[in-house]
């Protein structure tokens, strides 16, 4: 019990220096930036000079970036303040919950529609004698992995295919090529070659002695299949006109919105870490070289 | 090396003399506008039709491809010296300087890399001269892609460090940094190949990602992520517009067709 503990008390501490290290990595990104000190609020000729100072002076405290990044940590900590985007002026929090939604559904499709696809393809190709099929499945997998996810987003969208369905298309060709190697190896086991003389069905011999077999190794790749899918989902969101996280971080990026940035680069980080800890818990256990 | 391996380093070495070839001619045919012959058809005299602006299509992709296939090679390079370096070094140093690089790998491996790629590259300037445009566009790939091939080196490194050899060595009165140069590097050659053929696809790849954002190189220099842009207008959209699609394919395939699978980790 203590052990475990430990473990979960470790695994804590380093998701917490992670989510930190990845936010001062992009404050000081977007700090060092050139351009950074210019405001466009102060081409406003409505504006006087000491609007414009004022706009200056607030400007200026974002320029030690240590202090920011600690004043900014301070208000998310204390009080669950994101703070207000500069680019779109709302709430970042309010801009998250409205296109979290949106994110987590395609980020849902893609997950579980690449892994289905992925093994609809993997299990036959392993088991199937036909060369013909092996080798379709084997190439339609290769042909994904060489093309950019935009490129297949924009082409997709201009026939007025399915885009919401995309990032399977992302995550499938990653999951088969593991999957399958994984499958042929389950399937090579004493265990498993004794099964099957014995006249087992092949369902049976699946759920039963293959699943449980590759199981640690599969739960390692679906943590990281969620980080595959997040970043095929910010072209797709991006070109697609879907208003989900992966096309607001897009937004923020190219607006410089330093505070919006930070706040998805916080989330992309915890989810991406909670998933991967997760899986990696629950799986095999990365092994340290 | 097997048949699709030497096939594909035939395709690879065409596609790289084309690179050269184009480069060698010029930027001129790229660029040149035929103002009375804009969004033409395919013909003898365009072999692939023009732009909405009445630029040669194939001139404009054979340029691309110098730029985008040279500089990605170029980016894989300095990336894989990068790795080579910092994970060298963590590997068969170890201590406080290996936990700190593990620590920085990590981190740049926990975010995705589309995510780290597109953050980065809008911090920089969108507005600056295309040619420093493209030197951004693909300094970055290689100032972000190491981690991948760093974590390959180190472990790499380590396993050479723990070598009977290089133990031998040391037994002998070899001295650290005899050993690293006379056999732990000449033995990490091949695992520093295998990361430049991989890397090489996957800068390739995010390139025409960026592009298609609008955030790769600037007008009036082609890459394959510019000219991909051309998808985006459905209206407009015609058979040849996809050539570079089909460019890029044929050439990301040919990279997974000729990289060593011995030297790739498991």
């Amino acid at each position: 019990m203590r052990t475990i503990a430990k473990v979960l008390a470790r695994r804590i501490g380093a998701l917490a220096v992670t989510l930190l290290a990845g936010g001062l990595l992009t404050a000081v990104l977007v700090r060092v930036s050139p351009g950074f000190d210019v405001d466009e609020r102060e081409l406003d000729p409505r504006l006087n000079q000491a609007s414009r100072l004022w706009i200056q002076q607030e400007r200026a405290g974002n320029r030690n970036i240590l202090a920011f990044y600690g004043r900014r940590l301070e208000r998310i900590v204390l009080h669950g303040d994101l703070g207000t985007s500069t680019s779109l002026d709302r709430p970042i929090a309010q801009l998250l919950r409205d296109r979290l939604p949106v994110t987590a559904q395609i980020m849902a499709i893609g997950v579980v529609g690449g892994w289905a696809l992925a093994f609809a393809l993997a299990l036959p190709s392993v088991l199937c004698r036909s060369v013909v099929f092996r080798g379709l499945a084997g190439w339609s997998q290769q042909i994904l992995l060489c093309l950019p996810a935009a490129a297949l987003a924009i082409v997709v969208f201009d026939f007025g295919g399915p885009v919401r369905a995309l990032v399977a298309l992302a995550v499938c060709p990653r999951v088969f090529e593991y999957l399958r190697n994984l499958l042929v190896e389950a399937y090579a086991q004493p265990h498993i070659l004794t099964a099957r003389a014995k006249g087992l069905g092949g369902g049976v011999i699946l759920a039963r002695h293959v699943l449980p077999y590759i199981a640690p190794q599969l739960l390692a790749l679906a943590g990281v299949s969620v980080s595959i899918a997040f970043g095929a989902a910010i072209p797709i969101e991006a070109l697609c006109d879907l208003p989900g996280i992966g096309q607001l971080a897009w937004q923020a990026a190219t607006a410089r919105d330093l505070p919006l940035l930070l706040a998805i680069t916080f989330l992309v980080i915890a989810v991406t870490q909670i998933c991967n800890t997760v899986s990696d818990w629950a799986g095999p256990g990365e092994k340290r070289i | 090396m097997t048949r699709p391996g030497l096939t594909a380093i035939l395709v690879l070495s065409a596609l790289f003399l084309t690179a050269i070839g184009s480069a060698w001619k010029g930027t001129t045919s790229q660029s040149r506008q035929f103002r009375e012959l804009p969004g033409a058809r395919p013909s003898h005299q365009f072999p692939l039709g023009t732009d909405d602006l009445g630029r040669d299509r194939l001139a404009r992709l054979l340029f691309a491809t110098g730029i985008s296939l040279g500089l990605a090679t170029a980016a894989a390079l300095v990336a894989t010296l990068l790795a080579a370096i910092a994970g060298g070094a963590a590997g068969y140093f170890g201590g406080w300087w290996d936990k700190c690089t593990v620590q920085v790998i990590d981190l740049l491996l926990s975010l995705p890399w589309f995510f780290l790629l597109l953050a980065a590259r809008a911090v920089l300037p969108l507005n600056a001269p295309p040619l420093a445009s493209l030197v951004l566009t693909y300094g970055l790939l290689s100032a972000l892609g190491w981690a991948g091939p760093a974590r390959v080196v180190r472990a790499g490194t380590r396993r050479l460090r723990d070598s009977e050899f290089a133990l031998q060595a040391g037994a002998q009165g070899c001295g650290p940094l005899r050993i690293l140069w006379r056999h732990v590097i000449p033995n990490l050659k091949p695992v520093l190949l295998a990361q430049i053929w991989t890397t090489v696809p996957v800068f390739i790849l995010s390139e025409a990602n960026l592009g298609l954002l609008g955030l790769s190189a600037g007008e009036p220099y082609p890459t394959w992520g510019n000219l991909l842009r051309e998808l985006q207008n459905p209206f407009s959209i015609r058979l040849e517009a996809f050539a570079p699609l089909a460019v890029i394919l044929i050439t990301v395939a040919c990279f997974k067709l000729a990289t060593p699978r011995e030297e790739l980790p498991i």
